[in-house]
């Protein structure tokens, strides 16, 4: 752990910490109709248009179940807009010259078009091999920023929840909607694409071009038959053919525009497969920091969105610094794993680059691969810049164990938010009652209707991800997919799980969702752990949100639970991890802490 | 009533307690508390396992026998303090029971004896001397003295007497003087005893709330912990361990939070029970916790703040007269005066050095006592006309001027909020008394610690606004409302309420009724008026307002107890998941060792360990359930710091010594 990553994890908190305000004190006047915003000269008309063709009164407000029922219905007709786009693209515009690029499969149409509208951006595909530039833009980077302002309206109708008392409204979904769109998510994109660009992110509609290599290379690939099937020999093991590599297809397209709003949005779906990987997604050091400080801007502006809403600033940066203590802390596990590497390759007396730089891109190093791992899964981002698959069992377990602890150390654009507010709302209620009184939260007594909701948020995560993943072991569809045996193939199947409940997208690599014989399962249960990742925490959320606006207020004084100061930190903190650690220590026992003990004693996977 | 305490573990509760802890193993009644449902179900298949003969049975059984142990604690814990209560009303019943009334009947003309529980709202009955009376009731005739001991404990009689505030009489207490005709206001089954029974005995109790929403939230944990064994099964196949079916039961019951699913029924019958104990009656669960979120505190002045009457405290001589003399004349006119103000006076002169006298000594004196008309009190002595009284009505008698030393003191007196007497020895004014109201003593105190917990304490009097202010600024409350008419006092609760404030309050007569209804918490005094008990959602059988304090202690100390213990269990189970996960995979994989933190001997030891633990813990927690964790009135943060330490921070390390020990001792026992 060298001087030079220390000093990287300290800028980068500083500046997340100097952007925190401004933004956040942005996000205040966006989400609120009647406020003014500096970029109302050019933007007030056309948002009064928009309204107008919509048929939209900005002024009238929605109850938590209007709201919900909008973002439902919102969510549906986008979700089949994209589905049709993708079995259509063959049809569609922006084709490869020639058209090489035929319909997507029904199942990982379906898969893709639920992973990008719940903000997941779980891949089952390559995009440079799968994808036109027409289902880039319209089928996929339109979801980037319709899920992601989906988020942040949810969270702020929560937030409103929490600062209002006594009414029934909590906004309006589709004035929250056009209004991150025109005053957040547009400007700033606009201006970071045209940064990418500079930095040298590909901006065209060309066809992908086809260049020589210096050098040939040959390789082994395995054979297929005439109907493209893998052939194996008698044993079962693949036949392989040798393969003389004297040309390399560069990808083009509209790259930078996507890569924006990919990390603002805290999307992550990658244009091409390797992500942010990519030396075209993420071409210079600047590049890679701008891009990690673009997954944490909104999520950590919305902690200061909380505070100023709620009159209570101090217990905004209460959750800011909770999510920032626990976010270092991964850091620090993650990046001090890959460091010390794999005890087994340092016994032979080998120093691999100082650490486990498997999977990493040499650019990069270990200090900003762990680092990027671990924003990605803090964030619901799933964009990766080096391969989870391939980090050390503990360096592994840190970015499942941040999906699993339901991506809220700073977390998803919106939902980072909104899922922190659930774990606030156990904290206070199991700790509240030890002040005294019946627990609150900043005035709001916390009753059994809003712990219903809270506790079902959080259950039906641990449903999903240990549910699908305990199936999927047992059966033969589940064992073919995974890469690895042993515990590290459990873990595979582990991440896809939690990656997909937890709307993150980032895989173990290892994973094969998609197989050539084409079996369904994984594209099909994954696409449902993605719905219930989303909604199964949106809609009690909401009802929470309801819930809360519904109650009186209740004086607070000296004998109020404090939700600010150390305190309130260190059990904010504390709900979080054992909440986490006791729901998946079982699962992650027998996957990444069983494979760190048996790579110490000698047995790899 | 017979406010006895028991000692946690009395023979005669513990007895028939490990009997009912046996009927409730009843699943139907036991599925009210799902966490202790689930371990019941877990007993249940582990026994059968029992019955195939396959694998370690001795193991088997210890885990079998541990799992239904668990259970029976449980029920235990809840029988013990169901068990307190119903000592309690066993007291009470015995009262109820063979009583006859006396039924008006033809209009009043005749008697009938009649069964108390044959008597009907509405009914009128008489009661004479040496009888129980049949029912709760208002006197609508007559005044007498009743013996309320068996309600309240106290051993002094009370005077019942029709009208006013003192008519309200209790079913079940004695007539010791006189005939009082009494108007029954419950029918049998309802009165004011069968609820009291039921309260105590926990029948009738309904779970609180904040018991739901705990509940639901204990609910939640343990559905989540039944998905996560039942998908360890799955990846102990995918893994080649085959993970035992007793052994996943063990780990699940270990993890659900089964201590406080044991105790918490528990918890809230002792919090009505420590009330009782304090003789106050809460009508139900939800008031106990609502007083545990009072905010504002209405305390009326008069017996609440001060003590009943005011008292001398201070001589004020006029110029020219020594303080001697002064007090010599107070004395002498206060010596037949009987009120409080008049024996606090010759008390007071008695420390200023003046020797006590005797009435009879002053055998040819003439006593003039007070009236409304003269205003004032004295005696007539070897010629000379001693009085004291109100400082106009001394003008009168003195014809028309008080120095103008004296008139100073007074105005002074009274702007102090005290009230001042002026004494005379026939026309030559001697001076003036300082008469005070006497704030109990520690009360300035008690406030403090108030105001720290966040609780604003509210004086209410009928005095003007400079004597309230004055008391106010010296009993340390933090409001006052003065001048206080009962409308007053209802809009004053509807004010902080509206703010967003709970609020209690005590109050005794029919016109408090409005108020203690309102108020969020409304304790009744026992000496009051039906009409006050019927608002009121608490009743104080003490009839001392102070309890208020009291009251709101003991709702904060169950909140607290049950945080406390929830907060407890949850963070135990760190420890189990250290005892069983490393246990289960060691067999397959013996590189996991260093996961056994603890050093458990065995792979069997560590987990029978951890059940053994799981369900010893919740036996060696039921005095704190039923005792409550110590109440300190200090700020929020301070009280969530020092619990968080103890019961969090405490909770994960405890179980990792209990654990090791249990594993020590069953090792050397060749248990496992």
């Amino acid at each position: 752990m060298n001087m030079q990553g220390w000093l990287g994890l300290a800028i980068f908190l500083i500046v997340l910490l100097l952007i925190t305000k401004p933004l956040g004190i942005h996000l205040v006047r966006v989400l609120d109709v009647k406020s003014k915003t500096f970029l109302d000269p050019a933007i007030k008309p056309v948002e009064k248009l928009t309204y107008r063709i919509l048929g939209i009164d900005p002024e009238k407000e929605q109850s938590w179940l209007q709201y919900t029922i909008s973002i439902l219905v919102f969510t549906i007709v986008t979700v089949l807009f994209t589905y049709l786009i993708l079995r259509l693209q063959g049809f569609l515009p922006l084709n490869q010259d020639p058209k090489t690029f035929q319909a997507v499969a029904d199942h990982l149409a379906f898969n893709t078009a639920v992973s990008f509208s719940t903000n997941t951006n779980w891949q089952s595909y390559s995009g440079e091999s799968t994808m036109t530039y027409f289902s880039q833009m319209v089928g996929l980077a339109l979801h980037n920023f319709m899920s992601a302002a989906a988020g942040i309206a949810v969270a702020a109708a929560v937030v409103r929840g929490i600062a209002r008392h006594t009414t029934k409204t909590v906004g309006n979904f589709w004035v929250d909607l056009v209004r991150v769109h025109y005053y957040l998510l547009l400007p700033i994109c606009i201006l970071y694409a045209l940064f990418l660009v500079w930095q040298g992110i590909p901006q065209n509609f060309r066809s992908y071009q086809t260049a020589k290599v210096v050098e040939a290379q040959k390789v082994q690939v395995p054979k297929k038959d005439a109907n493209g099937n893998p052939v194996n020999d008698a044993k079962g093991n693949p036949v392989t053919q040798e393969q003389t590599v004297d040309s390399q297809t560069i990808t083009e397209g509209p790259m930078a525009s996507q890569m924006a709003i990919k990390m603002l949005g805290t999307n992550g779906g990658g244009f091409v497969n390797a992500n942010a990987a990519h030396p075209f997604e993420n071409p210079t050091p600047l590049s890679n920091f701008i891009q990690m400080l673009s997954i944490f801007a909104i999520p950590s502006a919305l902690t200061y969105y909380l505070g100023r809403m709620v009159k209570n600033q101090k217990h905004g940066w209460a959750v800011w610094s909770a999510m920032a203590l626990v976010f270092v802390t991964g850091v620090l596990i993650c990046w001090h794993a890959e460091v010390a590497g794999n005890p087994n390759i340092t016994s032979l007396g080998v120093n691999p680059a100082g650490g486990n730089m498997e999977g990493k891109e040499v650019r990069f190093g270990i200090f900003n691969s762990a680092l990027f791992a671990t924003i990605t899964t803090d964030a619901s981002c799933g964009a990766v810049n080096s391969m989870h698959d391939s980090y050390t069992p503990i360096g592994g377990l840190i970015p499942m164990l941040n999906i699993q602890l339901g991506e809220i150390i700073f977390g998803g654009v919106g939902a980072g938010l909104y899922g922190m507010i659930l774990f606030v709302i156990l904290a206070v209620f199991i700790a509240g009652l030890m002040v005294g009184r019946t627990p609150e939260y900043l005035g709001k007594k916390i009753e059994s209707y809003d712990v219903k909701m809270a506790a079902f948020g959080v259950l039906l995560m641990a449903f999903s991800i240990l549910g699908f993943s305990g199936w999927a072991c047992v059966t033969d569809w589940g064992k073919a997919g995974i890469n690895n045996s042993g515990p590290h193939g459990l873990s595979e199947i582990l991440y896809a799980y939690t990656s997909c409940t937890g709307n993150n997208g980032s895989a173990f690599a290892g994973l094969t969702a998609a197989p050539t014989n084409g079996d369904p399962h994984y594209d099909i249960t994954l696409g449902f752990a993605m719905l219930i990742g989303r909604f199964g925490m949106i809609i009690p959320v909401m009802a929470l949100a309801g819930s809360l606006a519904r109650k009186k207020l209740v004086a607070t004084g000296a004998g109020t639970f404090p939700v600010s100061g150390p305190l309130f930190i260190v059990l904010l903190i504390g709900t979080i991890l054992l909440v986490g650690a006791l729901t998946f220590f079982p699962a992650l026992s027998l996957g990444p802490i069983l494979e760190h003990y048996l790579m110490y004693g000698g047995k790899l996977f | 009533m017979a406010a006895k305490k028991h000692s946690i573990f009395d023979p005669a509760i513990v007895g028939p307690a490990i009997i009912e802890s046996f009927k409730k193993l009843n699943p139907i009644t036991l599925a009210k508390n799902p966490v202790m449902f689930v371990t019941e179900v877990g007993a249940v298949i582990t026994t059968l396992i029992l019955f195939e003969g396959r694998g370690n049975l001795g193991f088997l059984i210890q885990i079998a026998l541990w799992l239904w142990f668990t259970v029976l604690f449980a029920n235990f814990a809840e029988a013990m303090a169901e068990g307190r209560g119903k000592a309690q009303a066993r007291a009470l019943r015995a009262t109820r029971t063979q009583t006859f009334a006396n039924r008006l009947v033809n209009g009043g003309d005749k008697t009938e004896e009649v069964p108390a529980e044959r008597l009907r709202k509405g009914d009128l009955v008489l009661v004479t001397a040496g009888e129980i009376i049949p029912g709760d009731g208002d006197v609508v005739d007559g005044a007498a003295t009743v013996d309320e001991s068996a309600i309240t404990g106290e051993s002094a009689p009370v005077i019942r007497e029709a009208g006013g505030d003192r008519s309200a009489v209790t079913g079940g207490t004695k007539v010791l003087s006189d005939v009082l005709k009494i108007r029954i206001t419950s029918n049998p089954g309802e009165t004011f005893l069968d609820r009291m029974i039921g309260l105590v005995e926990g029948a009738q109790r309904q779970k609180t709330p904040n018991e739901i929403a705990l509940t639901i939230l204990l609910s939640a944990l343990t559905l989540i912990f039944v998905i996560a064994m039942m998908s360890m099964k799955a990846y102990g196949v995918y893994s080649g361990v085959d993970f035992s079916i007793p052994v996943l039961v063990a780990l699940l019951v270990c993890l659900i939070p089964t201590t406080i699913g044991g105790l918490l029924s528990a918890i809230g019958i002792a919090g009505i029970d420590r009330l009782v104990q304090k003789n106050v009656l809460a009508m139900s669960g939800r008031s106990v916790e609502a007083s545990g979120d009072v905010d504002v505190l209405l305390l009326d002045k008069t017996g609440t703040i001060t003590l009943g009457n005011r008292q001398a405290t201070e001589f004020l001589p006029a110029p020219n007269v020594d303080h001697q003399t002064l007090a010599d004349a107070a004395q002498l006119a206060s010596l037949a005066d009987e009120t409080p103000e008049g024996r606090s006076i010759v008390v007071l002169a008695k420390t200023a050095g003046i020797r006590g006298r005797e009435i009879l000594e002053l055998g040819h004196a003439e006593f003039i006592s007070f009236t409304a008309q003269t205003r004032m009190s004295g005696v007539d002595l070897d010629g000379a006309s001693y009085r004291k009284g109100a400082a106009d009505a001394i003008r009168k008698f003195v014809g028309g001027k008080l120095p103008e030393a004296v008139e100073k003191d007074v105005i002074t007196v009274s702007s102090e909020g005290a009230t001042p007497l002026v004494v005379a020895k026939n026309e030559e004014v001697l001076g003036a008394i300082r008469l005070k109201d006497v704030v109990k003593g520690g009360l300035a105190d008690r406030f403090e610690r108030f105001r720290a917990m966040g609780i604003k304490t509210i004086m209410i009097t009928g005095d003007n606004r400079l004597t309230a202010a004055a008391i106010a600024k010296e009993a340390g409350v933090d409001d006052f409302l003065f001048e206080a008419k009962p409308e007053d006092k209802l809009a004053r609760i509807r004010q902080e309420q509206s703010e967003g404030h709970l609020v209690a309050m005590t109050g005794d007569g029919t016109n408090d009724a409005p108020a203690l209804a309102q108020a969020d918490v409304g304790v009744a005094m026992n000496t009051g008026t039906q009409a006050a008990k019927e608002a009121g959602n608490m009743v104080d059988l003490d009839s001392n307002p102070t309890k208020l304090i009291e009251i709101v202690e003991i709702g904060k100390q169950l909140l607290i107890t049950r945080g406390a213990l929830t907060t407890f269990s949850i963070a135990n189970d760190v420890a189990k998941y250290f005892a069983i996960i490393p246990a289960m995979l060691m067999d397959k994989f013996p590189q996991i060792a260093p996961l056994n933190i603890m050093g458990l001997k065995t792979n069997s030891s560590a987990i029978l360990s951890a059940v053994i633990f799981n369900a010893v813990i919740i036996i060696a927690l039921i005095p704190l359930a039923l005792k409550g964790v110590k109440f300190r009135p200090l700020g929020a943060a301070k009280i969530l710091q020092r619990n968080l330490l103890i019961y969090g921070l405490g909770g994960i390390i405890l179980p990792f010594i209990g654990i090791k020990l249990i594993d020590l001792i069953i090792t050397a026992l060749h248990l496992a």
